[in-house]
């Protein structure tokens, strides 16, 4: 017995329809049927972070969402960070800071400092870290993450000055 | 995941009757942090996932005489954004900050972690601490339990066939009151608590002497519990740190841990009079308006 359905949502800022059974997440159908595979599986359980994206506008863990309960959301993952072919702040941070080795976390670390600037534009080290605890690491360690992140932070804040 | 039937509906009553017609074999969907890794890892395979966190009811969160009228799918980060929660119910805005990761906490309700009913959830010795009362709707009346009541066992509670947590009231804030909710854990974040420990203290118009107290106490027996004798043992008392270590010293008498991987039941035995202390000292200094040095997190 087939039971799919059909969702619509606003994806990276375009409208996206698809089909989906509604035992398959969000992440499954990110990348499966709409192969946008830089949102990462990392533990299926929502400890992670590696599959991180924002949902209306607040950071969540794709694979503790069902694909059924986005149906008229707004999504948007690593893949509509980037703006017109230009890498974000967060982005060429991690970039320049070497803040990532094996690579599988830092979609997430993205998406979620993202949502982190978004909300508070000057964290303390502290607050980055508390914002940051729900996306793990297991190569570099966390301090080049943290510093990418306060770099980042203070690119953004130079721009806004500046423009 | 196993194959499954998804309804979203449109009212809590048509919820109600879903959930009823399914015969134990449909299970609401709030937040989903528990649900869908409880069905990933094939506890539960429930044949109709009714989605309730759009429903009106479950997403009140509003002041009246009566108190704060909190749906229960309303999520974290919603509750401790609410600068009148922080003020009036900061047990309720500690326990929701640290519950999970910010992303567990975009999604998480305190209504769902009631319902989870496990022995640590950080949410209920909060609640029970601020005297919170479950408004449960079913095929019949609505019916009204306490918070402290609501767990029966690790995973159970006292949901009867049809029933979904609408709603958690909690009573106005009294004059000179504070509230505070802490737990232990290993590391500074995402873990779940050793041992957790939620307080609310009101005190005199002296400021200096105990007039009510609650001590809500998590992941230290089969259920959350109200510590009830010592609660109201501490009514009279002087609001100094020798009551504080004293009824930290009963509490430990109360309580009955087990051992298992985050600790064993002698540690949790001494973590808990440590946190009832601290937790009644922050709660008393915010009864006060003094500035509480806690952070979430530490």
């Amino acid at each position: 017995m087939s039971n799919k359905h059909v969702i619509s949502l606003e994806l990276n800022g375009d409208a996206v329809e698809f089909l989906c059974e509604p035992r398959q997440t969000l992440l499954e159908v990110l990348r499966d049927i709409l192969h946008l595979t830089g949102t990462k599986e990392g533990c299926s359980n929502g400890n992670c972070g590696a599959c991180t994206v924002l949902f209306n506008g607040r950071p969540v863990v794709s694979c503790l969402v069902l694909a059924m309960e986005c149906e008229d959301a707004k999504i948007r993952t690593i893949e509509g960070v980037a703006c017109d072919g230009a890498l974000d702040e967060i982005q060429n941070a991690f970039l320049e800071g070497a803040a990532l080795q094996c690579g599988i976390c830092t979609p997430g670390f993205i998406v979620q400092a993202q949502a982190l600037l978004d909300e508070n534009p000057n964290p303390s080290e502290d607050e980055i870290r508390f914002y940051l605890a729900g996306n793990l690491c297991r190569c570099t360690g966390y301090d080049k993450i943290v510093r990418a992140v306060q770099a980042a932070a203070e690119q953004r804040r130079a721009a806004t000055t500046a423009g | 995941m196993h194959s499954f039937e998804y309804s979203a509906p449109h009212s809590l009553s048509d919820a109600v009757s879903l959930l009823a017609q399914a015969e134990g074999n449909a299970r609401p969907l709030a937040g989903g942090t528990d649900l869908i890794d409880q069905m990933q890892t094939g506890r539960f395979r429930p044949a109709l996932v009714i989605d309730i966190k759009k429903l009106p009811e479950l997403n009140v969160l509003e002041f009246d005489g009566d108190g704060l009228h909190l749906g229960a799918a309303v999520p974290c980060y919603r509750i401790y954004g609410e600068p009148r929660i922080v003020q009036e119910y900061s047990a309720l805005a500690d326990a929701c900050h640290i519950i999970g990761g910010v992303q567990i906490q975009s999604r998480a309700s305190v209504g769902g972690n009631l319902c989870n009913s496990g022995p640590a959830a950080d949410s209920t010795p909060a609640m029970i601490a601020l005297s919170a009362i479950c408004v449960i709707a079913g095929p019949g009346e609505t019916r009204q339990v306490p918070v402290e009541e609501f767990c029966t066992a690790p995973g159970e509670n006292v949901l009867r066939r049809g029933e979904i947590l609408a709603e958690i009231l909690f009573p106005p804030r009294p004059a000179n009151s504070g509230s505070h909710y802490r737990r232990f854990i290993p590391r500074n974040e995402m873990d779940i608590a050793v041992v957790g420990v939620g307080a609310f203290v009101e005190l005199e118009d002296d400021g200096q002497t105990i007039k009510t107290a609650r001590i809500g106490l998590g992941a230290v027996a089969p259920t959350p519990l109200l510590a009830e004798d010592l609660s109201a043992s501490l009514s009279g008392k002087p609001a100094t740190d020798s009551t504080f270590v004293s009824a930290g010293e009963a509490a430990r008498q109360i309580i009955t841990p087990i051992t298992d991987m985050r600790g064993t039941a002698e540690y949790r035995k001494q973590i808990t009079g440590v946190l009832v202390q601290r937790v009644l000292a922050t709660a008393t200094a915010r009864a006060r308006g003094e500035p509480s040095e806690y952070k979430p997190g530490k």
